[in-house]
């Protein structure tokens, strides 16, 4: 076991504020039409055990705008398929040559166990129920584009805040640069424990508190197989938590509002609010490949 | 179990003697004879045995008990053996294990029971099996208790699944009262549980896990007791015990004269559910670590007498089942060789914990759980199982150098102030790290 090689980005909660923010500047410098090859010669490795739209193209995108090599490894149609584990995988893909792995898995903590194993970097692209770093990345790196600064602004976190790595990810880093975060959702969603991620959250499960006043509203999906079981029925969740025009006017009126995708039209948004001007649902997988971009170049220790 | 050669005698010399079966602890010479207690006599009153042991600043108290072990065989024996699991007893200054009968296949017949029992196992400390409750472990139809008693096993469980059926455990509870068995119960809601790889609390949140709560274990020995209450002699031991609310429960039932036990883990009364860092696969074990308002109600309870015992649940596992993603990763730690250095430093250094109640609840204690008749003292005539420990030597404890087959520790490289300083099964030094033998 060894400490994960420097470059690797595992997770935002134990990342620096000024590794954040070198991170965001060099995104603003990247341009995926007119990228410099930063990467020639250099092999980023995909594997993704889970599906993935957004997060595999976005980065197979900003890995070859910047002249990488990019191989792309599913545990479907692969030895992993076979019972082969995650750690012999990883020594296989460095084996192969990888200089830098990009993986999404199921299991929280994955990533970090292979970076503790291999001599080369790890991007998690998400990892279970736990952190999903790019995204919050370039989720700050959209906000950045239409608010000053993280510092005071109001976010509401409304949805499955339990079940997601988006807003793990995206709970440390708004609260390391001291934005005001409501949590907002049922109790099924949003446990009491949840409080204990970051100093100073606060919790509503009234979605009209937590949506008044707000300088950027983050929407979660809700994936209805997991309101099975639970006391809250859907037509409730949507009664009482959809987002919905009348309710997104409750916050600021130059609000953002934003979510992760996939969105579930009608289930955790209506129609009109993913289509609304406040919208940053698009720009933020436009967004996407930019961050991707500066994450790479600084796992590859090309970050100039 | 070790061979019954004749050992001649044994004199232990200058040591302080804890007895708690016996009320005693003072300055105490001990005279072991044919594998058996002779002669407790004050100092320098006992002369002329073929051996002496100097035990001049040692603590010299009866063989020690671990109720909750994981030997692995049959089946398993690529993360332990009989063997190999009884040496790292030996090196922990136990003299008496007993193995639990989740293996491949599981103990649930007198064949097995006499298997483990077998001299070709190679055991160098007493192992007393528990066998099955069910068949298979499969919480449904009961074992033949009096058979498996009559082989050999002191207790029933189905260790690692909880019988969850309460017409099965009403059953096991009567059919135990008949012929004094305890029945062991590993307290788990597991409807409650399904996926879950922690305890439930802010870290079981910040690492995305799902967590188990305490009222999963609580429940069921609240269940457990309510119907332990109604069976007359019936007998319930709860293994491992992780909860404040369990404890009130085995509280509140030895109150109302039930006869519930209950062990406690050092793992447990140490650590904490936030020590699982990022996702460190050293410290999952099911229980598994609870909050801190948990640990201090375990540590109030080991004080105040409601914990019977500590056990270790010494569960051994091979690399590729622990080097692994934390969800997928097995449960359980290993713990014989750590146990008595983390109650002295823990218990008695740090929450002032009397040596007389340690040693209470490394003997006298488990024995009577599963009636393990004359040992847990050194009354003389009892066996000649004897530990002998130093409350104030530090040590560090290297996994690598461990007889077990499993290095699955969460304590590889802990500082620890007290250590055994010899174990003794049947009259015969079995292991020592003190002094040399003097023959006279």
């Amino acid at each position: 076991m060894n400490d994960p090689v420097r470059g690797s980005l595992l997770g935002v909660e134990h990342m620096d504020a000024s590794e954040i923010l070198s991170i965001l500047k060099l995104a603003r410098g990247m341009n995926p039409l007119k990228a410099r090859p930063l990467l020639r010669g250099k092999r980023v490795l995909l594997l993704f055990y889970e599906p993935s739209t957004r997060t595999r193209s976005s980065f197979e995108v900003a890995a070859k705008s910047m002249g990488a090599m990019t191989t792309l490894v599913l545990s479907s149609g692969s030895s992993i398929e076979k019972g082969e584990s995650l750690l012999d995988t990883g020594y296989t893909l460095r084996a192969v040559g990888a200089d830098v792995i990009v993986i999404r898995h199921p299991h929280a903590g994955a990533p970090l166990l292979m970076a503790q194993h291999l001599d080369i970097p790890v991007v998690n692209a998400g990892d279970g129920m736990h952190e999903h770093p790019s995204q919050a990345l370039l989720d700050a790196y959209t906000i950045l584009k239409h608010k000053k600064t993280l510092k005071g602004l109001h976010v509401a976190i409304v949805g499955d805040i339990y079940h997601s790595r988006v807003a793990r990810s995206a709970i440390h880093l708004l609260s390391k640069f001291g934005a005001k975060i409501t949590l907002c959702g049922p109790p099924e969603f949003l446990p009491e424990i949840a409080r204990g991620l970051a100093p100073g959250l606060k919790i509503s499960r009234n979605v009209e508190d937590g949506l008044r006043g707000a300088d950027v509203i983050m929407v979660l999906r809700v994936q209805k197989e997991r309101l099975a079981g639970q006391k809250i029925s859907l037509q409730e969740y949507i009664a009482r938590y959809q987002i919905t025009m009348p309710r997104v006017r409750l916050a600021k009126k130059d609000a953002l509002l934003m979510h992760p995708g996939p969105i579930i039209r009608g289930l955790e948004l209506t129609w009109e609010v993913a289509d609304c001007p406040q919208s940053a649902i698009v720009e933020e997988v436009v967004n996407g490949v930019p961050t991707r971009m500066a994450i790479l170049a600084r796992a590859l220790g090309k970050a100039r | 179990m070790t061979s019954k050669s004749q050992t001649g005698s044994l004199l232990i010399k200058g040591g302080h003697l804890i007895d708690p079966a016996a009320k005693m602890d003072r300055a105490m010479d001990l005279l072991l004879r044919d594998g058996r207690v002779a002669e407790v006599a004050h100092p320098g009153k006992l002369k002329g045995a073929d051996q002496q042991f100097d035990a001049r600043g040692l603590i010299v108290a009866p063989g020690f008990i671990d109720l909750h072990v994981h030997l692995r065989e049959p089946g398993q024996g690529y993360k332990e053996t009989i063997a190999t699991g009884t040496a790292a007893a030996a090196m922990g200054g136990f003299t008496s294990v007993c193995c639990m009968p989740n293996t491949s296949p599981v103990v649930d017949s007198p064949e097995w029971v006499g298997w483990i029992l077998h001299s070709e196992r190679g055991a160098v400390v007493n192992v007393f099996p528990i066998a099955a409750a069910t068949q298979g472990s499969k919480g449904a139809v009961l074992t033949d208790f009096r058979g498996l008693q009559q082989a050999g096993a002191v207790g029933v469980s189905d260790d690692g699944k909880p019988i969850l059926d309460n017409a099965v455990m009403a059953h096991a509870l009567r059919a135990g009262s008949e012929i004094g068995f305890p029945v062991i119960q590993h307290a788990e809601d597991t409807r409650m549980t399904e996926n879950c790889a922690m305890h439930e609390g802010p870290t079981s949140f910040r690492l995305g896990l799902h967590g188990m709560k305490g009222s999963a274990e609580s429940s069921i020995v609240e269940r457990d007791i309510r119907l332990a209450q109604e069976i007359p002699g019936a007998r319930l031991h709860v293994a491992h015990l992780s909860t404040a609310d369990s404890l009130r429960a085995v509280r509140t039932g030895k109150k109302n004269g039930v006869r519930v036990t209950c062990e406690v883990t050092p793992h447990h009364f140490t650590l904490l559910d936030s020590d699982v860092n990022d996702y460190d696969t050293h410290r999952k074990m099911n229980p598994p670590l609870r909050s801190e308002a948990d640990r201090e109600a375990l540590l109030m309870a080991l004080a105040d007498g409601t914990v019977d015992a500590i056990a270790t649940d010494h569960a051994p596992h091979a690399p590729h089942e622990k080097i692994i993603e934390f969800e997928r990763a097995m449960f359980g730690i290993t713990g014989l060789e750590t146990a008595l250095g983390l109650a002295l430093t823990r218990l008695h250094h740090q929450h002032k914990i009397p040596l007389s109640r340690i040693v209470e609840l490394f003997t006298s204690g488990p024995a009577r759980v599963v009636d393990l008749k004359g040992r847990g003292t050194l009354a003389v005539g009892s066996p000649a199982d004897i530990t002998i420990f130093d409350p104030r030597k530090k040590w560090k404890y290297n996994a690598a150098a461990s007889p077990s087959k499993s290095h699955n520790t969460p304590f590889d490289g802990w500082q620890f102030t007290g250590n055994v300083g010899a174990t003794i099964v049947d009259g015969r030094i079995i292991f020592r790290s003190v002094g040399r033998d003097s023959v006279v």
